[in-house]
């Protein structure tokens, strides 16, 4: 387990602000305590300083996770958000996309978002922008890209992809094993 | 003219239906059958029937009125003689309970005669097994073998009708012998014909004879002969056998009962220990059915109204799950997969067993806590463990195996727990990796025997030897565990260990283990329901605060088999292994630790005796149930000082005694010191002095006394007023054994400042004879020393 080097915290931090942007500050300068970022086996980790005194006595193959996975570096060291950062980029997300409950299963499978399942969007979302998927009842859902702006989602036909999916909550059925 | 069969008339639903629809069925057979009483019934008068039904209910057995239905019965069809007279309803019972006791015995009387049941094996009997039924039944002899296998099954609907088998309840003990007197010539079904003849008592088929229906149990005979021998047992002297012991009765059973439900025998046989019979026919029914599925709400994300109305939304019938859990539901049924609504994967509860929320609720984890989970897999007890702190304070969640872990990430991760550490160790690294928790939970592996409903392969692959491996690492682990928490934590200082399974092995024994070999003891769960752990069980005794575990069962409790004990740590030195000392240290006397351990043969070396003590006086707490006539014996070497409640001055005043006797001096001296030891800090002067003591003489036992004397002198003084009083109090103390923790206090303080005077118990024998002597000359008690 080590901190993060510059590099690898520009690339993660400029993952992370795709979709919520400034907000990213709030997850580092929290009211109650110290977090912080963390890598062990490639992924990086969100702890707070209280846990990263103990886990410090564990050794580092013994060591499985602590405190919330945000995501992992590939090998060729570009950052890979997983569905369990989700529930600290739910609250700060910026551009949010709604879908209708016929369409929830579907993307819980894994499958991209058309339009025929929009529910609502931010407005002014551009196209390509990092965007957090919520159910109708303002459950997250997961995560995405913007395949279009909020303006092309109101022309398109029913059958356009409008998020490309990223990551869903499907994923901790789907893909247990991933997770670590 | 009766009334003909007419499939396409329903019989009316309504009292007595099953009754009905039982004498419609024996309508049917009767046609078929040529038997004899047929034509009696037909022309006797409602009060002739009555007679003869007396008649043969007397001498026929009656197969259980408790048996299931087996065969599926016409509807509608009433047996021709009988039915006219009797209404549709039971309120007629008179004449139908004759008519039918009437049928019923007839059926029963040729129903005796086979197999109860077994239509495969009737087939058999018809094709093949002429020689073999007509051996038994040559007294019969009048009846086919197909007419045999029909008024077997009339007989076995009859008896599942069952109405009216009030009249035959008496007559359940004489159940159909399994076996009658001529036909025990091994054959495939031999030991379950019935003698026709013979019906008075359920006789016990030798115990060899079972052994051949191997390659088809009979499940219903069996099933029959369980329920029969249960009648027996329950009150064996009336309805036993002549010349049948108990034992034979239990074996038959516990054979039949593994048969049944596919039980291993080694595990039928550790059920029966436990369990009285009643309680294990529940206990083994119980295991055949699912528990119902529940879930746990997580708090950290939604309520439990919240998530209830949601899932009540997606149409899955739940309920709370009951006074006892906040956050707890139990579901019904349901229309969409409870393990993958989109609440579920947003995280919002855990599938959870309901006998798995409760370790956690007796351990109550406190905020801004430091938790270890030993054995968290698949991570439900530890989420609930972090929903309870609030995300607050620091859990570390350890198990051995690396794919379960994969789902403890995921689960933790899902349930959006942020405080938690997960790591992969064997438990019983720990407390070198990391310790000093302020609680920990084990939640130990196990043989599982409570969890058989889940997992059915636990009946027959376990073995003696599984459930010894188990508890040797339960043990280990439980030590570990007690290791990990610290004492001095000033919010916690508990550990619960908890495990699966039903066995007194892994269970009780594994607690008096730990509270035997280290210093804590056992406290209330806090569970207000479950049943309380055993004191005692077969050969073994157990320390009576035992009784604050619990158990619970899934016949009692419909939840998994489970075991809760809550531990309190109340030091954090861990007493050093001592041969000979059998002295019991109380648990509640954490003052003790920093005594010297009355350990004769260490007394030299002071480190190890400070190290004694605080086991010494541990084990004397501990095991100062099991060892109460030892330590009688030693407490009458030591005196009654042990025992008393006024420790200081009664010892004070007799240690003075031995001095003047002198011989006994190491002895003497190490009495002095217990009794002494009363109060604390007199007690820390005391070991101090004897610690110094210790190195120099391991001989001059001469020596500790001088000094004590002087340390005693001041206390003299103060005991000097209290003499008279402790006096009777030290007689007191014979009579109250009840004080253990004196003594063992006394007993340890012996231990400690004499070297090899020390008396251990072994050695402690033969000297408080001579101490007695020297001691008692001036005082009325045997015991001071």
């Amino acid at each position: 387990m080590r901190p993060l080097t510059e590099e690898e915290t520009r690339v993660m931090f400029e993952k992370i602000a795709k979709y919520i942007g400034e907000n990213l500050q709030l997850l580092v300068d929290r009211p109650d305590g110290t977090y912080c970022f963390r890598l062990h086996n490639d992924r990086v980790y969100y702890v707070s300083e209280m846990i990263l005194k103990l886990a410090a006595n564990i050794s580092g193959e013994k060591l499985v996770s602590l405190g919330t996975c945000f995501g992992k570096f590939t090998k060729t060291h570009k950052f890979r958000l997983h569905v369990t950062a989700l529930d600290y980029l739910a609250p700060y997300a910026k551009y949010k996309v709604w879908i209708k409950p016929g369409a929830e299963q579907s993307f819980l499978y894994g499958n991209h978002v058309l339009k025929s399942g929009l529910g609502r969007i931010t407005e002014n979302t551009s196209q390509y922008q990092g965007v957090v998927v919520y159910s109708m009842a303002d459950i997250p859902l997961g995560f995405g890209v913007a395949a279009k702006s909020t303006q092309d989602c109101r022309k398109v036909d029913p059958m356009a992809i409008v998020v490309f999916h990223q990551a869903d909550i499907g994923e901790y059925v789907r893909h247990e094993e991933t997770l670590t | 003219m009766g009334r003909k069969l007419d499939p396409t008339k329903k019989e009316k639903r309504g009292p007595g239906r099953k009754a009905r629809k039982q004498k419609g069925a024996e309508t049917e057979l009767v046609r078929f059958l040529p038997a004899a009483g047929d034509e009696n019934f037909k022309r006797l008068s409602s009060r002739a029937r009555k007679r003869a039904a007396k008649r043969r209910s007397r001498s026929v057995e009656v197969s259980k009125p408790n048996k299931s239905p087996r065969t599926e019965t016409l509807p509608g069809v009433l047996s021709k003689g009988a039915v006219q007279a009797r209404g549709k309803k039971r309120p007629a019972p008179a004449e139908n309970s004759d008519g039918d006791e009437e049928e019923e015995s007839e059926e029963e009387a040729v129903a005796n005669q086979g197999d109860l049941w077994g239509s495969e094996d009737s087939d058999a009997d018809m094709v093949d097994d002429y020689g073999a039924d007509s051996g038994s039944e040559d007294e019969e002899g009048k009846l086919l073998p197909i007419e045999r296998a029909a008024l077997k099954r009339k007989s076995r609907e009859a008896a599942a009708g069952g109405q009216w088998s009030e009249e035959e309840t008496d007559e359940e003990e004489d159940d159909v012998p399994p076996e009658s007197g001529p036909p025990k010539a091994g054959k495939a079904e031999g030991d379950l014909q019935i003698n026709v003849e013979d019906e008075e008592a359920f006789v016990l088929p030798p115990a060899g004879e079972v052994e051949q229906d191997a390659q088809a149990p009979d499940l219903q005979g069996v099933h029959k002969r369980i329920q029969d021998i249960v009648e027996v047992l329950r009150n064996f002297g009336a309805q036993r056998e002549e010349g049948r012991s108990r034992s034979e009765y239990l074996n038959q059973l516990q054979k039949d009962l593994a048969t049944y439900y596919s039980y291993g025998d080694f595990l039928l046989g550790k059920l029966m220990e436990i369990f009285p019979l009643s309680e294990l026919i529940e206990f083994l029914e119980a295991n055949e059915v699912p528990r119902p599925v529940t879930l746990r709400t997580n708090t950290l994300k939604t309520r439990r109204r919240d998530l209830a109305q949601a899932l009540i939304n997606r149409g899955v019938n739940l309920d709370p799950l009951g006074k006892w859990s906040k956050s707890g539901l139990v579901v019904y049924d349901s229309s969409v997969p409870i393990g993958a609504t989109p609440e579920y994967l947003a995280g919002h509860y855990m599938l959870q067993g309901a006998s798995s929320m409760l370790p956690v609720m007796a351990l109550a984890p406190q905020e801004h806590e430091r938790i270890l989970d030993m054995c968290c897999a698949p991570g439900g007890k530890t989420s609930y463990i972090a929903q309870l702190m609030k995300n607050t304070g620091v859990i570390l969640a350890n198990d051995v195996s690396a794919e379960r872990l994969k789902s403890v990430v995921g689960n933790l991760h899902r349930l959006g727990v942020t405080n938690t550490i997960i790591s992969h160790y064997d438990g019983r690294q720990f407390p070198k990796v990391v310790g000093g928790f302020d609680r920990v939970l084990l939640d130990a592996p196990c043989s599982g025997t409570g969890v058989i409903s889940k997992d059915p392969a636990v009946k027959t692959n376990k073995d003696e030897k599984d459930v010894l491996r188990c508890a040797h690492l339960q043990k280990e682990l439980l030590l570990s565990a007690i290791d990990s928490v610290n004492a001095a934590s000033k919010t916690g200082g508990y550990l619960v260990y908890c495990t699966c399974s039903i066995t007194v092995e892994e269970n009780e024994w594994v607690v008096d283990y730990a509270l035997k070999k280290r210093n804590v003891r056992l406290v209330p769960t806090g569970l207000d329901f479950g049943q309380e752990g055993f004191t005692r069980f077969r050969e073994r005794r157990f320390h009576p605060t035992l009784r604050s575990t619990r158990r619970f069962y899934p016949h009692t409790h419909n939840m998994d088999g489970f075991f809760i004990a809550k531990f309190k740590k109340f030091s954090n030195s861990v007493p050093q292994p001592h041969a000979g000392n059998t002295a019991a240290a109380t648990p509640t006397e954490p003052e003790l630790k920093d005594q010297v351990p009355p350990t004769s043969e260490n007394s030299s070396q002071p480190a190890k005796r400070a190290g004694g003590a605080p086991k010494a006086k541990q084990q004397l707490g501990k095991q100062q149930h099991s060892r109460k006539p030892f330590h009688k014996m030693n407490g009458t070497s030591k005196g009654p000082s042990s025992k008393s409640t006024v420790p200081s001055v009664p010892k004070a005043q007799v240690s003075a005694r031995p001095q003047e006797s002198g011989q006994p001096g190491g002895k003497a001296g190490v009495k002095r010191k217990l009794k002494r030891r009363g109060p604390k800090p007199k007690s820390s002067k005391e070991a101090a002095l004897s610690k110094h003591k210790a190195p120099p003489n391991s001989v001059d036992s001469p020596a500790v006394p001088p000094p004590s004397e002087n340390s005693m002198a001041p206390r003299l003084k103060d005991c000097s007023q209290s003499l008279g009083i402790t006096k009777t109090i030290e007689k007191g103390k014979q009579q109250f054994p009840g004080q253990p923790a004196r003594r063992a206090a006394s007993l340890k303080e012996d231990g400690a400042p004499k070297g090899p005077s020390v008396p251990t118990h072994s050695s402690a024998r033969p000297p408080p004879a001579k101490r007695r002597k020297s001691v008692t000359k001036g005082s009325s008690q045997p015991l001071l020393s």
